[in-house]
């Protein structure tokens, strides 16, 4: 079973590796976006650990709740609706039980990545961070919760298939073929997150 | 870069507003920038916002005649809906609030956040998106197109509606009728620097410029040997022209990107001026300045926006902000 210090440890990891990774996640949207990526998504996850050290109660799903909303206030661009849409609505499927299954953790990141599409209005293939977020809530439903290691592998080629696309959404979407070629940041920093998931798992 | 370090940049240019500005109440901490005299009894209020590095854009533009409040988000990154939340409540006088949103993803993901929040604390909001920016091809499978210098006609034409009285469901129309007729296309001759990566976002050799840019430092659709301003000017007034056929007078906005001299933007202009008479294209009013920037990109951008007789009155309306200031 997964409880509260399993995610407190996944949103630690997740703010570490986003301060470690800032760099190269702006190199990556210099390339094909406006070079911020890197240092709003730090502002961001440290925001968020404040905020869980400042929670000393709360459960599996109230904790992913309240770190979406500390997204949404202070991350700013699209990066924060989404990612914030991402974990508060998982959260949200979570309930308020004090631990959960990781099957129920698999299903609810699912309704989290479905919300992130609907309010983004992207799908897979238009080069965003939904290409390594649907390939590793898929690796990981499919092994009902037990392969978070599967899942962060998903995420990582996910995110490495995005090189040859063409962007469709954002900012890099204006530069049509220009794109092609690049990595998307936000499918970076999508497979930080599960490879961060991974960890605090002890998968990766 | 004439800064501290950058994670301050934004706070510490409000800081800088506020003492100069008296006449604007400026919240650092929550980034808000309100007219003093908010909330006007009986107006509607304008409320906008977007990434600073657009300066004087947005909150140089708050003021009688024009915005009642501007939020300011990081450097090329949309404010959060905490933000538009708070300008919302600050300004709204009962007569609700017109959000001017530029057509970028973040902006239109937060600010219809915001707009939800605002309504649930009882401030009827509308939204007007903008979106002139010609060297986007529009699709539906893509964002669309950009909102640049376009952005200024909307705030001040529809600004001045609102300062007239005009009812929420009026100013919200003049809003979107603006927007539909302007259209804008900008070229770079240098990159920008964000202070957060401190070197150039894209890399443009001397001798080259680059066309249809927006104002991010995104790098534009296609890469030329360097023009002069002449050549540059029938290019982008032709790009313009083959998307907005004005039957009437335009109003001029010959933009710059932050790091082109006032010297260079009137020459241009000039330029802009004669193809417009070569395309039979008559000109009511002309602004040229710094207005709708990208940090210190060089290059410029022109906004051809058709007038008619009620948008060029509104228009010539008094306004009285830190950027644009006539008739009173």
């Amino acid at each position: 079973m997964l409880d509260a210090d399993f995610f407190r440890r996944w949103m630690t990891g997740m703010a570490a590796a986003v301060d470690r990774e800032a760099d190269r996640l702006t190199e990556l949207d210099s390339a094909i976006g406006d070079a911020d990526h890197g240092a709003n998504l730090r502002r961001g996850f440290a925001a968020v650990v404040k905020a869980l050290e400042e929670e000393p109660s709360g459960t599996p799903g109230s904790l992913l709740v309240l770190a979406g909303r500390q997204l949404i206030s202070t991350v700013g661009g699209a990066s924060g609706p989404l990612y914030g849409t991402l974990l508060r609505r998982a959260g949200k499927a979570l309930g308020d039980a004090a631990e959960v299954a990781p099957v129920q953790l698999a299903e609810a990141l699912r309704v989290g990545v479905a919300a992130v599409a609907q309010l983004g209005g992207a799908k897979a293939g238009d080069k965003t961070m939904l290409d390594a977020l649907e390939p590793a809530v898929e690796a990981l439903a499919e092994s009902l919760g037990e392969s978070f290691a599967a899942a962060a592998d998903a995420a990582d080629q996910g995110a490495l298939a995005t090189v040859p696309m063409r962007a469709r959404k954002g900012r890099a979407g204006y530069l049509g073929e220009r794109s092609v070629g690049h990595q998307d940041p936000g499918a970076a920093s999508a497979a930080l997150l599960v490879a961060t998931l991974a960890a605090a798992r002890g998968a990766r | 870069m004439l800064i501290n370090v950058p994670e301050t940049v934004v706070a510490d240019a409000l800081r800088g507003m506020a003492a100069a500005h008296p006449e604007l109440t400026v919240d650092v901490e929550n980034r808000v920038v309100v007219r003093r005299d908010a909330p006007v009894a009986g107006k509607v209020a304008l409320v906008s916002g977007g990434g600073s590095g657009h300066e004087p854009l947005h909150a140089g533009f708050v003021g009688p005649g024009m915005l009642a409040a501007a939020c300011p988000g990081e450097v090329f990154t949309s404010p959060v809906p905490d933000q538009m939340v708070r300008a919302a409540a600050a300004v709204d006088s009962g007569h609700g609030v017109l959000f001017v949103v530029k057509n970028y993803t973040g902006d239109v993901l937060n600010f219809e956040m915001a707009a939800e929040l605002a309504e649930d604390e009882g401030v009827r909001v509308a939204r007007v998106l903008v979106d002139d920016d010609v060297a986007v091809t529009d699709s539906t499978y893509t964002a669309g197109r950009r909102g640049t210098g376009g952005t200024l006609f909307v705030e001040k034409i529809a600004g001045a509606a609102a300062e007239e009285g005009a009812p929420l469901e009026r100013v919200e129309a003049i809003a979107r009728e603006v927007n539909a007729r302007c259209r804008s296309f900008g070229v770079a001759l240098g990159s920008c620097t964000t202070p957060a990566k401190g070197s150039p976002t894209f890399d443009l050799p001397p001798g080259e410029l680059e066309l249809g840019i927006g104002i991010h430092g995104e790098p534009g659709r296609e890469r030329r040997p360097m023009m002069t301003s002449g050549e540059i000017a029938d290019l982008a007034v032709d790009a313009v022209l083959e998307d907005l056929r004005p039957g009437g007078p335009v109003l001029v906005l010959v933009n710059g990107m932050g790091a082109t001299p006032l010297l260079e933007l009137y020459g241009f202009n000039a330029e802009v001026q004669r193809v417009l008479g070569e395309r039979g294209v008559p000109v009511a009013r002309t602004l040229v300045g710094s207005y709708v920037t990208s940090l210190d990109m060089a290059g410029c951008s022109v906004t051809l926006c058709q007038a008619d007789e009620e948008l060029l009155r509104l228009w010539d309306a008094p306004v009285r902000t830190a950027a644009l200031q006539w008739g009173v």
